[in-house]
């Protein structure tokens, strides 16, 4: 303690001043770094994905002059889908790039032509015909999609300096394709192919429709199954449940199962619904029940806090008044919790959209060309998707498995922007 | 409510009742009565002095234009009924105020001359100098000996362990606590009983030695026994330290204090010897206060 | 039925049971009083009407499968009655193909009898299955129907099936928990069968794939789990050392330093990171951040693996950050403002009273959601099966390639798969390991945070 011969508290106090302070605005540095560091990750997440992602949205295409020559088509029967659907529109294609360059003529040089246009746009072709039939025996400009290599000599990933042999395209065709370019006839336009088509093996004929639906079929199935369910749950937990220990085990195992890893829930799903109930596999409706098994105890969590939040006097004025319980609830505290259970809803089947491990499981990761038209039909979902892309060296996977991820992005921000409002505009204070 | 004349137990309470005086509901006293501070706020040679002190809750006011002087080495008490803001007002003598978002304060606070909410003040130094006991015992969830030497040893008061070792055992000493804990410094100071608690934390405040000591209802809590001990200990701090209470108990701030200020919505009403405020008070709204009138 | 048109019908069902409740209800209010209103009456004939139908049709859908397949193999061939367990598994598979597509297969003629079996069998099925459910709907449709009278409860009934209903959602948490427990446990205990607990979990060599030479007996590949344990944990310890001081201490930045505006955007921002989807994260560590550390490796003439434990393990701290900021925010808001203040009445700094009273008091909590941490990322997945690699090496060099549980789990169970092979078997010998654990962790964690909370409530 102070006394004549050392210094007093105060003095001692303000010796010390400096050090601590410095102390004090590295530890809040240390903090600002930290919060920072989380800000510059997911920045730089966000403008790889992104900056990688946005020339998927855009494909390169080629205008040719095709000649819908009925004879070469083999078409003698209009009323024959099946003519229409499987006659040989490569050579179409072929015969028109021919036309167009009459000035190669050996078999490399041909080959070398041939290359220029996607190996699937006989697929397009015959598309365009059939919702076009009157096109038959006439000439038409139609735009082709091209090559990934030549997309993506488009878009300027190619090399040029590098020794010819060392880049996926020749010097002939980049003389080929500037050509092209320079008259118009090859251009970057909107890549509808990917929010159209099914998944593919060639880049440029790959889109995420399938996926898409796959996403949306079993979202459906695990909504109509999770929210109700979880709704019921929560009403019983909060309302009826006797404070027993049947009642603490449920609890406890609530809140265990919410932080189960999603594997599991995967392995549960192959063992008992693939094996056991021999239901099918890579089917939305074994995808959807998996995850609502999986996203269950989130939205059971927030639905009894949107139950707990509705006071007790709008529980007593209806007692009061000699309702049951059971009419207090579903007439009374129900609809007042229900935007708080909606918002968990939401949020759980965010998660539910982003979720892949559980489904790779129960073999919602096969390669699905067909878009699926049922909730018995074998589908992908979107992340999964992402996956099967992000495994192909092609640099136009690459630039698609960005672009899927930012479809995928794109929906879970507007879902959760859904919660956000939905919280906004129906929080209520008591 | 039941009849009165159908529950004669109801009746007979009805008639014990005290009639309400004429007196009018607290808050219409005209406002000339609250604005100028009856008795005598100056003392010679002040530990700290206080003028005209607003302070805000973002747009509401707390306290309306206090002045007070408090002078060394005595224990002050400030009373008043809840919610007259004279826990806000303590908070202002060192800044505690400061944890609080949005609450301003204006005027002039002088520690030994020297203004507290100067820009050039530092808080860490001004609450090493002026301490501060709360409401509820608040305990560290440390040992004992570690609640102690907490202060010490953020400030580096101590040389060595044999140094804090010594400030320890004398700040339990003067708080009392030493015989009761001295075998069991290592245990959680969470552990103790609610009015050995308070006590430690006495103990805490003045192991860093400070000038001032802001008591914030520190017996409120407190069953009457430990009241009567932590009342004791104040009693025996006065001789080091300077004491400001808020308390709500008039008994006590008769037993312990050497001036009483009383306060009213955010106003320093009346000020004085606490002999003469609780013999003799003023003013009207002190009188009805100490009579039992309100509180 | 397509499952679609069921539910049409079902739905429709309830609508006119419903109604017709109702209106009998109606009928019979006018002259007599009644105990409940229409409603009740309405929904309860409803409820009983269609529940117990539909209790039975799902109940033979879930079993007739099991039935005609036993069924069915019974029926085989006799050229076939040598094949093992997983061979009359896939002759299954094959009759169920050629009786629903054009598929054909070099058994095809052999197994027309079974196709033709399988096929009456499914359509006696079919036919049993919807006959007796509209029986059972008949039989209780009827019995309900007489119990609507002016005198009968219609109310308290009604709400009592409501409350089974409640009480059995409730429920599902267990059944989903035994679901799971049994699951893995069968198929672990028979893969431990073949491959002994012991050398599964000290065994330090792991080749599965050794398995598929099927003519050697007993030569089962090796299941020694040791080196995707240490991959593991290898992984998770980078994660956390990743995401614990970074998310602590942006817990503590943002809720004691940061300025209300700051924080009000700083906080959902950082819990952006939480939203998006992991294998978003897995193709951002095996695209971007491994070349990335493999090139930043050369320049220090380091070897770095192209699918190094590092980049999986940072990305998933990435991950993991806002799950600790926001566990770790929790506990240090409920520390009582009594303890910062009696800190700051002491005359400490910020820092002093954050790092010697709010964090030493918030510890436990901070532990607990630490441990939550702890088995998010020894559960995580798709992070690991993207970036990480599948050699099983057994080493803690971050920068060499390791393989995990999940990763194994995902790569064993992925693809093609005779159910019987030890090999498949033992990606559930490996999620019992994962189920274990995590729940381990988990419980223990709970427990810790709520105690916790409890201290200061």
């Amino acid at each position: 303690m102070s006394n004549s011969h050392s210094p007093s508290t105060i003095e001692i106090v303000n010796r010390n001043l400096a050090v601590r302070y410095a102390r004090e605005r590295r530890f809040r540095r240390l903090g600002l770094a930290a919060v920072l560091s989380g800000f510059a990750a997911l920045i730089f997440l966000m403008v790889t994905i992104v900056g990688d992602g946005w020339r998927a949205f855009q494909q390169g295409y080629i205008e040719l002059e095709i000649n819908f020559d009925a004879e070469a088509l083999e078409i003698d029967d209009p009323a024959d889908d099946d003519q229409w659907q499987y006659a040989d529109y490569t050579s179409l294609i072929r015969s028109a790039l021919r036309e167009r360059f009459p000035a190669l003529q050996t078999r490399k040089e041909k080959k070398l032509l041939y290359s220029l246009v996607s190996p699937g746009a006989d697929y397009q072709l015959a598309n365009m015909l059939v919702e076009n039939r009157e096109w038959l025996g006439q000439v038409q400009r139609v735009r082709l999609p091209v090559d990934d290599d030549i997309d993506v000599l488009l878009k300027g990933y190619v090399d040029e300096t590098l020794p010819e042999d060392e880049r996926r395209i020749s010097n002939a065709q980049i003389e080929l394709v500037k050509g092209l370019k320079s008259s118009g006839e090859i251009a970057l336009g909107f890549n509808h192919i990917f929010f159209t088509a099914g998944d593919s093996r060639e880049p440029e004929q790959a889109g995420i429709r399938g996926a898409l639906i796959g996403s949306f079929l079993t979202l459906v199935v695990t909504l109509s199954l999770s929210f109700p369910i979880a709704v019921a749950a929560a009403i019983y937990l909060e309302e009826f449940a006797p404070r027993n220990r049947i009642t603490d085990i449920i609890e406890v195992n609530i809140n265990n199962l919410a932080a189960v890893p999603s594997i599991v829930f995967g392995l549960l799903g192959l063992a008992v619904f693939l094996n056991l109930f021999g239901m099918p596999r890579s089917v939305p409706l074994v995808g959807g029940i998996v995850l609502t098994l999986m996203t269950l105890p989130t939205i059971i969590i927030s639905s009894r806090a949107a139950l707990k939040a509705v006071p007790p006097s709008i529980r007593e004025a209806a007692l009061g008044l000699g309702a049951s319980k059971m009419q207090v609830i579903f007439h009374h505290v129900l609809p007042l919790a229900l935007p708080g259970m909606l918002t968990g809803a939401i949020i759980g089947m965010a998660q539910a959209l982003g979720e892949t491990a559980p489904l790779l499981m129960i073999g919602m990761v096969a390669f699905i060309v067909d878009i699926p038209a049922g909730f018995t039909d074998p589908a992908t979902v979107l992340p999964v998707q992402i996956f099967l892309w992000s495994d192909s060296p092609e640099r136009g996977f690459v630039e698609r498995t960005s672009a899927a991820i930012m479809v995928l992005l794109f929906f879970l921000i507007a879902m959760n922007a859904v919660a956000v409002l939905l919280r906004r505009r129906f929080e209520r204070r008591w | 409510m039941s009849n009165p004349i159908k529950n004669p137990l109801a009746a007979e309470q009805l008639v014990a009742d005290p009639v309400p005086s004429a007196g009018e509901p607290i808050s219409m006293h005209p406002d000339a009565d609250l604005s100028k501070t009856v008795g005598k706020i100056e003392v010679k040679n002040a530990k700290m002095s206080m003028r005209s002190v607003d302070v805000f809750y973002g747009d509401k006011q707390a306290i309306f234009d206090v002045n007070l002087d408090i002078a060394r080495n005595e224990v002050i008490a400030m009373i008043g009924p809840s919610g007259c803001g004279k826990s806000t007002f303590l908070r202002c003598l060192n800044r505690m105020n400061d944890t609080i978002e949005n609450c301003k304060v204006t005027g002039s606070v002088l520690l030994e001359g020297e203004d507290i909410y100067a820009t050039k003040q530092d808080v860490v130094p001004l609450r090493a100098q002026v301490g501060m006991v709360f409401q509820k015992p608040n305990p560290f969830p440390k040992s004992i000996y570690d609640n102690v030497a907490y202060g010490p040893r953020i400030h580096g008061l101590a040389h060595s362990n044999v140094d804090l070792d010594e400030i320890v055992e004398t700040s339990l000493q003067r708080a009392g606590l030493w015989s009761e804990v001295k075998d069991r410094l290592d245990q959680p100071g969470t552990g103790l009983s609610g009015g050995q608690q308070q006590r430690l934390c006495i103990a805490r405040t003045i192991a860093v030695s400070p000038e001032v000591i802001l008591m914030d209802e520190p017996c409120s809590a407190l069953d009457p026994i430990a009241t009567a001990k932590i009342e004791e200990l104040i009693d025996e701090l006065r001789s080091r330290f300077t004491i400001a209470i808020v308390t709500h108990s008039m008994q006590q701030a008769a037993r312990v204090s050497n001036r009483t200020a009383y306060f009213h919505l955010g106003y320093l009403v009346e000020v004085g010897k606490t002999d003469d405020i609780f013999t003799n008070p003023n003013h009207k709204l002190t009188e009805d206060y100490i009579t039992g009138r309100f509180g | 039925m397509p499952i679609s048109t069921l539910f049409t019908v079902i739905l429709l069902l309830l609508a006119v049971a419903f109604y017709a409740g109702q209106r009998k209800a109606l009928g019979f209010r006018a002259r007599a009083q009644t105990q409940a209103l229409p409603f009740y009456h309405g929904a309860w004939f409803a409820v009983y009407l269609i529940a117990p139908a539909c209790a039975v049709l799902a109940v033979w859908s879930l079993l007739d499968g099991v039935l005609i397949k036993s069924m069915v193999l019974q029926s085989l061939p006799a050229q076939f009655s040598g094949a093992s367990d997983a061979e009359r598994e896939l002759l299954y598979s094959e009759v169920s193909r050629l009786a629903y597509s054009r598929f054909s297969s070099t058994n095809a003629d052999a197994l027309q009898g079974s196709v033709g079996t399988y096929m009456s069998l499914n359509a006696t099925s079919l036919k049993i299955k919807y006959t007796l459910s509209a029986m059972v709907m008949l039989a209780c449709g009827a019995w309900a129907w007489l119990r609507l009278q002016p005198a009968f409860n219609a109310r308290v009934r009604f709400e009592r099936v409501v409350l089974a209903l409640l009480l059995g959602s409730a429920c599902l948490a267990i059944f989903t928990t035994v679901g799971i427990v049994f699951s893995v446990l069968f198929e672990a205990l028979r893969f431990f069968d073949t491959v002994p607990f012991h050398e599964f979990v000290f065994g330090t060599h792991w080749s599965p794939q050794m398995s598929i030479r099927e003519d050697q007996v007993g030569s089962s590949g090796a299941f020694g789990a040791v080196p995707l344990f240490v991959g593991t944990l290898l992984i998770s310890a980078i994660a956390m050392t990743v995401a614990v001081p970074l998310g602590l201490l942006s817990a503590i930045y943002l809720s004691e330093y940061a300025s209300r505006s700051f924080r009000a955007w700083a906080k959902p921002a950082l819990e952006v990171l939480a939203g998006i989807p992991t294998v978003v994260y897995g193709f951002f560590a095996a695209i971007t951040v491994a070349p990335l550390l493999r090139g930043f490796g050369e320049m220090l003439g380091l070897s770095v693996a192209s699918e190094s434990a590092l980049a999986a393990g940072l990305v998933m701290g990435v991950m993991i950050i806002p799950f600790v900021s926001s566990l770790s925010d929790d506990v240090i808001n409920a520390v009582p403002q009594s303890l910062r203040d009696a800190s700051y009445a002491l005359g400490a700094t910020r820092s002093e009273t954050i790092r010697q009273v709010i964090i030493p008091a918030a510890l436990p909590g901070i532990v607990g959601g630490i441990l939550l941490a702890v088995s998010r990322a020894i559960g995580e997945t798709m992070i690991v099966v993207m970036a990480a690699g599948l050699s099983a090496n057994l080493t803690i060099n971050p920068l060499e390639a390791v393989t995990t549980v999940t990763v194994q789990i995902v790569t064993l169970l992925v693809g093609d798969q005779e159910f019987d092979s030890p090999k498949t078997l033992a990606a559930f010998a490996l999620g019992l390991m994962l189920f274990v654990t995590t729940l381990c962790l988990n419980v223990i964690a709970l427990k810790v945070v709520r105690k916790y909370r409890e201290q200061y409530d």
